[in-house]
């Protein structure tokens, strides 16, 4: 007999991922937690390409030419809107998850860039104010850390209804990284393990939500914008709601969004792809006459200036990254792939981020670990991953023949899978056939 | 000095924009009509007195002075509330007080569901009782409630205290009595005392965390085997 395996057929409903996780489910007696965002195939905006310019199309010059990258949300309500350089932000992510060393790096970076960050589950700390020129306060339903200081102190104000890696789902940190910093910022006990509500403590509808949004904004004195953001689950009808509750933006975040610590049950399989939610979203926002005036930003799986750009020809207005900002600081690093293989996993495949040992010291409260990520190394390393974004989505734009990221449109786009054409609503590329229209 | 506000003449916005503003003062609110979110947000010591009944969100995350509504509240009176006093004198609709941090709510007539939920350290005193769901996924701070208490009370609470006088309805998961030590008769009579209420402290009873839920059960039959192998050698 030989010793390979390749005669052997290794069985497509019980592959080695599926006997792994029955082994482990059977010694343990709890479902698997882990960070990361869904790691299935799924349809995704690779799925989409661009047709740029060609005879009936005039292209930009592709180095010279201006095409603007700037966005401006709440100008309807907010006598301070939001003033963005690049149409790419960061998305929430908390303080706790992740280490104040990453934090503050996540504000370096898109201070330097010129855009926004975002608080997460747990609060505002000074890191992330101090080094954050636009910084989101996210309100979520476990209100952990809130107080009307750093309301006030917030550029934005982000009602979290829901996220892509977990909709209907709330937080969840593990004991292991409830120091005592953090376990004081959320008002709970040292070492518990914390799982944050998955609704509003005062609020159970958009009726409800529109005089939610009053009340802060009544706090803050009509200051700043209020966005809402929602896991994509029925983009269509809650993305027409947020609007009538009164959001300035919505922010619509995809199953592949990740997260730092849920089950890896709902991650994979709850909420729909990215791809599948921006047209939804984009259907509302134009019926409602409000679409480029309520802003549209879409999360979830945003890896590349190709991602960036399709999202916007779809009509979104901004991106979020969260899993690819984190890759940008460190995460995953190579350099540090003998102490992820320790931990029984290895560079590029590390999703433990709920265990607290993350040897690139981003997802992990461990003053030793935290120590080794330099924020300002971290910062510049994400500033230029911004910059990269923008440049590759400008050449993108300006190949459309576009002056401006925000003008690139659908028509720009072909699918590659019937999938992706019924998905996006643009044809398969080389027909004019958009399945269901 | 008091100043007379008439939200039948003046918008909510010119409210709150004034009560922001003043750094001292009395002031009184006639016709709030159900209003939301009156005098939320207050930053300074000022004593407001509303007329009538408010809806949504009156005190909102107050954070210092005494707001008095004389009549019924609304859904989350004193969300998120960090200081000071906010009383009203009739009922209070849910979550009163939900997520407040710190300072003294007072209901002297009945809360309704949820109320102290995600509490995280505010004193809560109700002269009537409670709905369903009180005090859910409570953090910190205490509870009175000189009446009965809906289903579900407590349920995955942490740290907070509740005290009931009356009958509970039922505890939620985790959630169980416990003795009422001097301390605890302590605290019944202190925040009796300071939302102006009577009762006997010896009349009620104490209820908190079992703690049971605060970590999740995870089993590792290898590492037992394997122990047991190691043991047996």
């Amino acid at each position: 007999m030989t010793s390979d395996t390749w005669h052997q057929r290794e069985s497509h409903s019980f592959d080695r991922n599926a006997i792994a996780e029955i082994r482990r489910a059977a010694n343990t007696g709890i479902y698997r937690i882990r960070g990361w965002g869904a790691k299935r195939v799924l349809p995704t905006l690779d799925d989409l390409v661009f047709l740029g310019a060609s005879m009936s199309r005039y292209p930009l010059e592709g180095y010279r030419e201006a095409c603007g990258t700037d966005i401006v949300i709440g100008e309807r309500n907010a006598e301070r809107p939001v003033r963005l350089d690049i149409p790419v932000t960061i998305a929430g992510m908390s303080f706790g998850s992740l280490s104040a060393q990453a934090k503050e790096a996540l504000g370096r970076g898109a201070s330097a860039a010129g855009t926004s960050t975002t608080t997460g589950d747990g609060g505002m700390t000074e890191e992330e104010r101090g080094h954050s020129t636009k910084l989101v306060y996210q309100y979520l339903p476990s209100r952990y850390g809130m107080n009307p200081d750093d309301l006030r102190r917030a550029d934005a104000i982000e009602v979290v209804v829901g996220q892509g890696a977990k909709p209907g789902g709330g937080g969840m940190l593990l004991g292991q990284k409830i120091t005592e910093r953090v376990a004081e910022m959320r008002t709970l006990p040292e070492g518990i393990d914390q799982r944050s509500a998955c609704r509003h403590p005062d609020w159970t509808g958009p009726d409800d939500l529109a005089i939610k949004i009053i009340e802060l904004r009544e706090i803050v004195d009509w200051q700043v914008p209020v966005y809402v953001k929602l896991g994509a689950a029925r983009p269509y009808y809650d993305t027409a709601l947020a609007v009538k509750a009164g959001a300035d933006a919505v922010v619509v975040d995809g199953m592949q969004g990740g997260t730092a610590a849920t089950q890896d049950v709902f991650i994979e399989h709850v909420g729909i792809p990215t791809l599948a939610a921006i047209p939804e979203a984009v259907r509302a926002l134009r019926e409602l006459g409000v679409h480029r005036d309520v802003k549209l930003i879409v999360a979830g799986g945003i890896r590349s200036g190709a991602d960036v750009a399709k999202a916007l020809a779809l009509g979104a207005d901004v991106v979020s990254i969260g899993t690819a900002a984190l890759i940008a600081i460190g995460d995953n690093d190579p350099a540090y792939d003998e102490e992820y293989r320790a931990l029984g996993s290895a560079a590029g495949f590390w999703e433990d981020f709920q265990d607290g040992t993350d040897p690139a010291g981003i997802t992990t409260q461990d003053p030793e670990l935290s120590a080794r990520l330099d924020p300002i190394v971290g910062g510049r390393r994400l500033a230029n991953y911004l910059q990269v974004l923008t440049l590759e989505t400008q050449t993108l734009a300006r190949a459309c023949g576009k002056s401006h990221v925000l003008n690139l449109e659908p028509e720009d786009l072909a699918a590659l899978t019937v999938e992706a054409a019924a998905m996006a609503g643009v044809p398969l590329a080389g027909t004019d056939w958009i399945p269901g229209k | 000095m008091s100043t007379t506000i008439d939200l039948a003449e003046v918008s909510l916005r010119h409210l709150n924009e004034m009560l922001h503003d003043a750094e001292d003062g009395v002031f009184k609110i006639l016709n709030p009509r159900g209003a939301h979110a009156v005098a939320c947000g207050m930053t300074a010591g000022l004593v407001v007195e509303v007329d009538g009944s408010v809806g949504y969100y009156c005190a909102g995350m107050h954070q210092v002075g005494t707001v008095v509504v004389r009549g019924n509240s609304g859904p989350g009176l004193a969300e998120n509330i960090m200081s000071g006093t906010v009383r009203t004198t009739g009922n209070a609709s849910m979550s009163a007080a939900a997520t407040g941090c710190g300072g003294l709510v007072v209901i002297e007539g009945d809360a309704g569901a949820r109320c102290g939920i995600s509490m995280k350290g505010v004193d809560i005193v109700v002269g009537g009782s409670i709905g369903h769901m009180g005090a859910f996924m409570a953090q910190a701070g205490n509870m009175v409630v000189l009446g009965d208490a809906g289903a579900d009370m407590g349920d995955s609470i942490y740290e907070a205290t509740l005290f009931v006088r009356g009958e509970v309805e039922s505890l939620g998961s985790d959630c169980i009595e416990k003795e009422m030590g001097p301390e605890h008769l302590a605290v019944v009579e202190r925040l009796l005392e300071t939302a102006d209420m009577t009762a006997s402290p010896g009349d009620f009873r104490r209820y908190g965390s079992a703690r049971q839920l605060y970590s999740f059960h995870v089993d590792d039959i290898d590492a037992e085997l394997a122990a047991d192998a190691g043991g047996a050698k």
